[in-house]
């Protein structure tokens, strides 16, 4: 279980007053739970997400995994970044293997844990290409399975799918659904994209524009699986309503500052 | 108005026509050049002709001088220049992502870029003396300061998301250093060593200005005294050629060592 404590998170700017990005944010996320926040830009969603990763230093409360403070980033917390963070001189595969390496893993363990999740996200025969050669939605494909090689305790996502033209993003958006029905890994996943939260989560964080606290949260009863239809319909569009109208107070409160 | 003219910004030209506009301004420099001496235009000890060049050329090829001219520069410029990478491409990419020793480095490779290596050279020859060690020393000092700096920009652009991202998958503060830092860096080292090994070129007459008997800087200089232009060319032009083939050298091998970054 994730466990985010009144978490407070200023920032010291020269000559000006310091800024709180985040005001006494409490959170939990439950094993094997998919949970996203949304939020208005500039809200402190990806600060919240960094600091769980261990990227970021809370300056008062704390975050904790399985009752252990965290102190840094681990292997434990793998992260999937909004930006294309293959590492280009490697091949998809030895991209993947990259976390698994770092531990020692066997080589043979490594190739299967690589072919095993380069199938779950539809990149077979993609083994040998270098990223470069790769479109957006495929690198972020990769990114994802690099980041469940190392079969990590919660699977952090920071607006993956941000970059990607929006019938990439659904697609990418039914693929990892479709990994995720495989193990229900804990998951939190940030975006400012109302209708992708509600289509992948069982909870909905959302988030005050700056600083930024969690305004409300609710549990998505949609059913799972979840596909295409899902987006049309009736309950999806009463989540919808709801969320936008929490969101729209905060947009036109941060757009007026 | 026809954006895709040839005379429009930004637009590609046919490979003819790059062909031959290459090839046309070639011919006409050699054009003016066969004028001005063949036209009796300028006095041979001013300019020499083409055909006196390749007569220069072949004598001393047939007698060996040439290339023991062009051993002992090879020498001087690939130590001097070999030296200057080894020590830049570690410090640079530090310097460029680590505060602590950015501080330290800046500084002094800040100011020394500016200093002409020319004027160190009263300096060089107080404490290293005349020979060999002085003429890599020149080399040396012209490559290092500015192989540094352009390493440690290469080092500091390198992604933070990528470091950040390594980190999430379990990699120490050394791994992140050695498996990602470093082979991030690689294309652009690569690229900077390359433009490098250019400028090393241009200071190889500056290094053989004091007691050289051989190289290819002392065959120009020495040149000039009998005002054998012929032979001041032939230098030139063999420097020219030799820094095209280092030139084309290091670009093969980025080729063959970095097949990842296409981006050639």
């Amino acid at each position: 279980m994730l466990t985010i404590e009144d978490v407070t998170v200023r920032f010291e700017l020269r000559d000006s007053p310091p800024v709180t990005a985040l005001d006494r944010v409490s959170l939990t996320v439950e094993d094997r739970q998919f949970s996203v926040i949304v939020g208005p830009s500039g809200c402190g969603k990806s600060t919240l997400l960094r600091m769980v990763a261990g990227l970021q230093i809370e300056t008062e409360g704390r975050v904790m995994l399985d009752g252990a403070v965290i102190q840094g980033p681990s292997a434990d917390r793998g992260m999937v970044f909004q930006s294309y963070t293959l590492f280009p001189w490697l091949t998809v595969q030895r991209n993947v293997e990259f976390g698994p390496g770092l531990k020692g893993v066997p080589r043979a363990e490594q190739a299967r844990i690589s072919s095993d999740l380069m199938e779950q996200v539809g990149l077979t025969g993609f083994e040998h290409a270098y990223p470069e050669q790769l479109s957006g939605g495929m690198r972020q494909r990769v990114a994802l399975a690099r980041a469940l090689a190392n079969d990590p305790k919660v699977l952090l996502m920071d607006e993956p799918f941000g970059a990607l033209d929006s019938q990439t993003r659904q697609l990418m958006q039914e693929l990892l659904l479709q990994v995720w029905e495989r193990d229900h890994k804990t998951v939190l996943f940030i975006t400012h994209d109302i209708e992708e939260a509600i289509f992948l989560a069982d909870v909905v964080h959302v988030m005050t524009a700056r600083p930024g606290r969690i305004k409300r949260s609710l549990d998505i009863g949609i059913p799972r699986p979840r596909d295409a239809d899902t987006l049309t319909s009736e309950e999806f569009n009463g989540y919808k309503r709801e969320i936008m109208a929490l969101m729209r107070e905060e947009s036109v409160r941060a757009a007026l500052g | 108005m026809n954006i895709r003219s040839v005379f429009s910004p930004k637009v590609e030209i046919p490979p003819s026509l790059k062909g031959a506009l290459g090839a046309g301004t070639v011919l006409a420099l050699v054009g003016l050049w066969c004028i001005l001496t063949y036209g009796g235009i300028t006095a041979p000890d001013f300019l020499a002709a083409p055909h006196e060049i390749a007569v220069a050329g072949w004598e001393r090829i047939l007698n060996a001088s040439l290339f023991g001219h062009i051993g002992s520069s090879l020498v001087v410029i690939l130590s001097g220049f070999a030296m200057a990478s080894v020590l830049a491409v570690p410090i640079g990419i530090l310097t460029g992502s680590f505060g602590v020793v950015a501080a330290v480095v800046e500084p002094i490779a800040g100011f020394m870029r500016y200093i002409p290596v020319s004027a160190l050279i009263p300096l060089l020859i107080l404490w290293i003396g005349i020979d060999i060690e002085q003429k890599i020393s020149v080399i040396f000092l012209g490559t290092f300061f500015q192989q540094l700096i352009l390493f440690a920009d290469v080092s500091a652009r390198v992604s933070k998301d990528l470091i950040d991202c390594s980190y999430t998958l379990g990699a120490s503060r050394r791994q992140v250093v050695w498996r990602v830092l470093l082979p991030a860096c690689m294309p652009g080292v690569m690229d900077n060593l390359r433009v490098t090994m250019g400028w090393a070129w241009t200071y190889l007459v500056v290094a053989e200005i004091v007691a050289a008997n051989s190289g290819l800087g002392y065959m120009i200089l020495n040149a000039m005294r009998g005002l054998s232009t012929d032979v001041i060319l032939l230098g030139v032009f063999t420097i020219g050629l030799l820094g095209l083939a280092t030139d084309m050298m290091f670009k093969a091998l980025r080729r063959r060592l970095l097949p990842w970054s296409a981006t050639f």
